[in-house]
């Protein structure tokens, strides 16, 4: 009953953003772009390898929703203000995890996705290898 | 034909594959992100009182020596209504509470402490959420218990309920 209700209750904060919105104009750098054109390439390359945390299918980059927005502006202001991508990228992940970048890590639990397609190369081989070798010896075979 | 159940090797992988893909479908994965920010210190922040008559809320405010929470919320968020409630048993328990208000305007922010009472000793106003990405918070309302030394130790995503009250009381109790 308690876990139906904390779930419920969940739900309603989980959805909180949708019901209801703040009144205030978005942050200086959500919707504007950076004066410098080389930092402002920076910026939209990295924004598009990070997930919006409310909307959670889309990058911040391709989000209108205010935490996003926000997150774009915090973005610009610390490439603005000199910090390097990988550091922002850094940043973010300290706080959110690997959940919030689209370029995840190669680590445990990524091991299966990046290694996966080579073991399924090698699985296929082998089955090829074998049925190969069964039909050259059936030819053999056929032939004696 | 000794290796015919090698034949069967593709199509046990493709069972598996859909098992995994159904079984999402119907579990869906868990989307709340919680903070890593956690066994950390406070990041460093300075903010502005979110409305008048209030005092506003910096990094070193929360490093007293009294173990206390931070709750993120915002007049706009209709959860945090729900949550006003708990947040006064807290203080009647002794436990200080600082708020951090999401982007919100001063006025809203005094309407809803009329309407459903003021439990924060500060309230800093968080316009363009920086103070909440940097503590990895990724909605309101949302809870941190923070201890004497200003190091977050437990974040609370959601609405506090009723019977999480004393649980909380006692956990910041253990931190002293």
């Amino acid at each position: 009953m308690r876990l139906r209700l904390a779930l419920a209750l969940l739900l309603c904060a989980a959805a909180a953003p949708a019901a209801a919105q703040d009144r205030l104009p978005s942050a200086p750098y959500a919707y504007q772009q950076l004066q410098d054109p080389a930092k402002e390439a920076q910026a939209k390359a990295l924004m598009e390898t990070l997930r919006c945390l409310v909307c959670q299918g889309q990058s911040i980059a391709d989000s209108d929703a205010p935490l996003a927005g926000d997150m774009r502006h915090e973005v610009r202001s610390k490439l603005a203000a000199g910090e390097s991508p990988d550091a922002i990228r850094e940043w973010l992940v300290a706080r959110y995890g690997n959940w919030v970048s689209y370029d995840p890590p190669f680590d445990g639990a990524t091991a299966l996705l990046w290694l996966g397609p080579l073991a399924f190369l090698a699985i296929g081989g082998w089955l090829a290898f074998g049925r190969l070798r069964g039909a050259k010896d059936e030819e053999e075979g056929g032939a004696t | 034909m000794k290796n015919r159940w090698v034949l069967f090797v593709p199509l046990a992988i493709m069972g598996l594959l859909f098992g995994a893909f159904i079984y999402r479908l119907t579990v869906p994965a868990e989307t709340l992100i919680q903070s890593q920010w956690i066994d950390k210190p406070m990041p460093l922040f300075d903010l502005p009182p979110a409305t008048e008559g209030v005092e506003g809320l910096k990094s070193s405010d929360l490093a007293d020596g009294r173990p206390r929470l931070v709750n993120v919320f915002a007049s706009w968020c209709i959860p945090c209504r729900a949550e006003a409630p708990q947040l006064e048993a807290l203080k009647q328990a002794g436990v200080p509470i600082d708020g951090i208000a999401i982007r919100d305007r001063p006025e809203d922010v005094a309407q809803f402490l009329r309407e459903y009472g003021n439990p924060f000793d500060r309230i800093g106003s968080d316009m363009q959420s920086s103070v909440q990405i940097a503590l990895g918070s990724s909605g309101v309302p949302e809870t941190f218990l923070v201890d004497g030394k200003g190091i977050i130790r437990e974040q609370i995503q959601g609405v506090i309920l009723a019977d999480q009250v004393p649980e909380i009381v006692a956990k910041l109790e253990a931190m002293e």
